[in-house]
């Protein structure tokens, strides 16, 4: 479904991902881990479009996300989580998920998938009216979920969802992300926390100082002696 | 090498007047002359990123205060002047420290000051019994025309030297700040506020400072002009439109080069005078079309003016300012 | 005593009634500010333009008023849209000075093609509209039309930015510009609207003040810095703090003008700004640019 291909991206003179080529099957989970600085979160903001790659190709079922827009990748099926969150603080919970629905395609399914966030999470609902930038780390994480869910999105890419939120939360969330990824939509995560995500995903990917280290089947990177010496550099 | 073509480029200018003495030629000379010292008194805080859409304000303070104190107070403009650049700076204090103190920056302390020098027209105007408001003010000729005392001069080469005398102060002042630490304290704080603060800058003191000392030259500037016209009147010295021309000629000439303000003066000086001559009195208004036009494209395609450019294009960059 | 109070609850009606005007002109401003992150230091400019696009189609080619203003909204708007293509949008990286200059370029290049295009006489609207007198005293109906009209556009606008999707994203866009991209809002097609709404606001604006002012090409200069001064104390890009800010500063013009000339007024409000500007800590005085 999501297909990258020896993508290279940087800011400035200061290149992060280096031939970079990982795929997102349909009806898969999969995960990204590496330690900080790996370059994680410029993978997911190429494939948004929120930065362009200086080479290499992106395509999600087929479409050159590389040659197209990046206020229309939305449209293309693939919405983004971006690390920290980022609602707009001083909006309410309804209209944060209000802006996660402005696609045109999403504008006709509003009251369906508002419906189904809220589903999803009866405190986003309670909270429907409050500003966002005064809810709590773990409320926060959810209107940001809610709100990529809005439009109704082929793949959902999560970046480090759990990022300054409490073990606790942190469980209740990747139960959450279980129960999407049931309701068939394709996840790709981003993730420091190994343990949670590697629970979750199907597939994962190794990035350290913006390579692919490693590839393969959950359980068994979950196994490997890579990781451990991937992030304590042992 | 630079230096000894320097001296006799002054010189030369010094010698001017008395070799060369059409009138009219003259008389532009001074004008660009006083207006240069204006703009370089703008750009001694507009090259550490204060920019001060204001300034006209101070000049007309430095023209009217000078012209009041000698009409009504009898007081002679080796007073008079002094006095006006007090109320300048004075004026610049109660405006830029509560500024500077609560960090107004950008574009807040732009507008704050754009709307002191509407409010400073608006006092002119508003005091029309003793300012001849919107109509104008002349300061009464004293003796016949030439006095030391009243500071005023019929003959066009004694206002000629005195213009070029302040005019090269301007430069001097322009240089001093250049090499002093204030500078590296300024563009320190220009770039990042916090850091200068954390290392020890009293970021307050230097930006008052600053400004004070850019405000006083300018009311200088203004009272200059006051004595050389003999006339002034509140769109001439003072008023945003005044502020914008300033910072116009800056951009076009080169904001962080010291003759910069003086090419942006000669080449907006006569660009007006060519426009008046060519279109006689139907000009009124093209001067400043033809500027408004020039000022966006020049901000679009030359932000750093013509002598900058050039000076980039013939230097290598020079290294960064020096971080804190 | 009987009379003071006559005359000062006039000044004070008479604020108010200004305050909505001028809280139109901060609302225009700072809508601009918020989401594109410029100053159109020429906006009273603009507004200057509507003015002598009221008075060429009501008063010379003698069209209905209503239509002339639907016009006058339309064509600054378009004005709005047009400052913002060509000056703004190829500085929208550069240096905040610059943008500033640019727009001051744009105030010299307006009020000359004024100048040359329509003389620098004072021109009038020609409409006497009637006088209330209410309990002794004397209220323009000019004034009252003003205050409503500005009230509507300001409730209009307040709909649009709470109820539709382009106003959401509108708000958004101030306070996250980066991720509006993912949710698929075009950036460049929100400034350009905002654009218009500013110039469209302006071009309300005008329609309002042309009824009660004579316009020249230096009229911008009389609400230009007032406009500036209530949204710095309001804190630019802050719609309710402007609000606020333009009644106080309409109460002290209104009240300076009653017990001294018009000007007075304005050097009050200054000096008001400059005392407040001591006066309220840091914290309040809204975002740093």
């Amino acid at each position: 479904m999501l297909e990258l291909r020896s993508v290279r991206a940087g800011y400035g003179g200061f290149q992060a991902l280096f031939d970079v080529s990982l795929e997102v099957r349909h009806g898969e989970a999969v995960g990204v881990i590496g330690p900080n600085g790996a370059g994680k979160t410029t993978l997911l903001r190429v494939i948004s479009g929120l930065i362009r790659p200086t080479s290499g190709s992106i395509a999600m079922e087929g479409v050159d996300l590389v040659a197209t827009p990046p206020h229309r990748i939305v449209a293309v099926g693939i919405a983004h989580v971006p690390e920290s969150r980022r609602l707009f603080p001083r909006m309410t919970v309804e209209d944060n998920l209000k802006m996660g629905g402005f696609l045109p395609s999403a504008r006709a399914k509003y009251q369906d998938r508002l419906a189904f966030v809220y589903e999803l999470f009866p405190r986003l609902r309670e909270r429907r009216r409050q500003l966002a930038g005064t809810m709590s780390g773990g409320e926060q994480q959810m209107c940001a979920i809610g709100r990529a869910l809005m439009s109704d999105p082929k793949l959902l890419l999560l970046d480090e969802p759990s990022a300054g939120l409490a073990p606790v939360i942190v469980e209740q969330l990747f139960d959450l992300v279980k129960r999407i990824r049931a309701g068939g939509l394709n996840v790709l995560i981003v993730e420091q926390n190994v343990r949670q995500v590697l629970r979750v995903v199907d597939r994962a990917y190794l990035l350290k100082a913006g390579s692919i280290r490693a590839a393969g089947p959950a359980s068994e990177l979950l196994a490997s002696e890579t990781i451990r010496e991937a992030y304590l550099g042992v | 090498m630079t230096r000894s073509l320097g001296w006799l480029a002054g010189a030369g200018l010094v010698a001017l007047p008395f070799v060369y003495q059409q009138p009219y030629h003259l008389h532009l000379m001074v004008v660009i002359l006083i207006w240069s010292f204006a703009y370089t008194s703008w750009s001694v805080m507009g090259r550490f990123g204060l920019v001060s859409l204001g300034h006209g304000g101070f000049m007309g303070i430095g023209a009217y205060v000078t012209a009041l104190a000698w009409n009504h107070g009898g007081v002679t403009p080796w007073i008079g002047i002094p006095l006006a650049l007090l109320a300048g700076g004075i004026l610049a204090v109660l405006v830029a420290y509560p500024c500077f103190r609560f960090r107004i920056t950008g574009h807040y302390f732009a507008l704050v000051t754009l709307a002191l020098s509407g409010i400073v027209l608006q006092v002119i105007t508003a005091t029309r019994d003793h300012t001849g408001g919107s109509l104008g003010y002349t300061p009464t000729r004293h003796q016949g025309g030439s006095s030391l005392y009243a500071l005023q001069f019929t003959g066009k080469t004694t206002w000629y030297l005195i213009a070029l005398a302040v005019w090269g102060a301007g430069l001097y002042v322009w240089y001093r700040v250049d090499r002093s630490m204030m500078r590296y304290a300024l563009e320190a704080i220009s770039e990042d506020e916090d850091g200068a603060a954390a290392a020890g800058v009293h970021v307050t003191a230097e930006k008052l400072k600053i400004t004070v000392l850019s405000a006083m030259m300018t009311a200088l500037a203004g009272a200059l002009y006051c004595q050389y016209q003999m006339f002034i009147s509140p769109d001439t010295v003072s008023g945003i439109s005044i502020s914008l021309q300033m910072v116009f000629a800056v951009v076009v000439g080169g904001i962080y080069v010291s003759l910069g303000p003086t090419v942006g003066a000669v080449i907006t000086i006569l660009l007006a005078e060519v426009l008046r001559i060519s279109f006689g009195t139907r000009a009124v208004g093209w001067d400043n079309l033809v500027y408004g036009i020039l000022l966006v494209l020049f901000i679009v395609f030359l932000p750093k003016g013509i002598v900058g450019s050039i000076v980039d294009a013939v230097r290598p960059r020079r290294a960064g300012r020096l971080a804190v | 005593m009987a009379i003071l109070d006559v005359f000062l609850l006039e000044a004070l009606i008479n604020g108010v009634l200004l305050g909505g005007v001028l809280a139109l002109l901060s609302l225009g401003l700072n809508l601009v500010f918020g989401v594109i992150d410029v100053v159109w230091i020429c906006y009273a400019e603009l507004i200057m333009f509507g003015m002598y696009g009221m008075y060429f189609l009501y008063t010379v080619y003698h069209w209905p008023l209503l239509v002339a203003a639907a016009v006058c909204i339309v064509g600054v708007g378009l004005l709005g849209v047009l400052l913002h293509v060509l000056v703004i949008a190829p500085l929208l990286g550069a240096a905040p000075i610059n943008q500033l200059l640019a727009t001051g370029g744009v105030l010299f290049f307006l009020q000359s093609a004024a100048t040359v295009m329509f003389s620098i006489e004072f021109r009038n609207l020609g409409l006497r509209l009637p006088v209330l007198k209410l309990a002794g005293m004397f209220i323009s109906y000019s004034r009252l039309l003003a205050f409503a009209a500005a009230l509507i556009g300001m409730v209009l606008v307040y709909l649009f930015l709470a109820r539709t999707y382009t106003g959401a994203a509108i708000r958004a866009i101030a306070q996250d510009r980066q991720i509006m991209v993912l949710m698929g809002v075009d950036a460049r097609r929100i400034y350009l609207i905002t654009s218009a709404l500013g110039g469209g606001l302006a071009g309300l604006a005008a329609c309002l003040l042309v009824l009660q002012y004579d316009v020249h090409p230096f009229v911008g200069l009389s609400f230009g810095p007032i406009t500036f001064l209530i949204c710095v104390l309001g804190g630019l890009g802050n719609f309710g703090g402007g609000f606020v800010a333009a009644f106080v500063f309409a109460e002290l013009i209104s009240l300076g003008g009653l017990y001294l000339d018009l000007e007075w007024g304005y050097v009050f409000a200054f000096v008001f700004f400059i005392v407040m500007m001591f006066v309220r800590p840091a914290g309040l005085l809204a975002r740093r640019s």
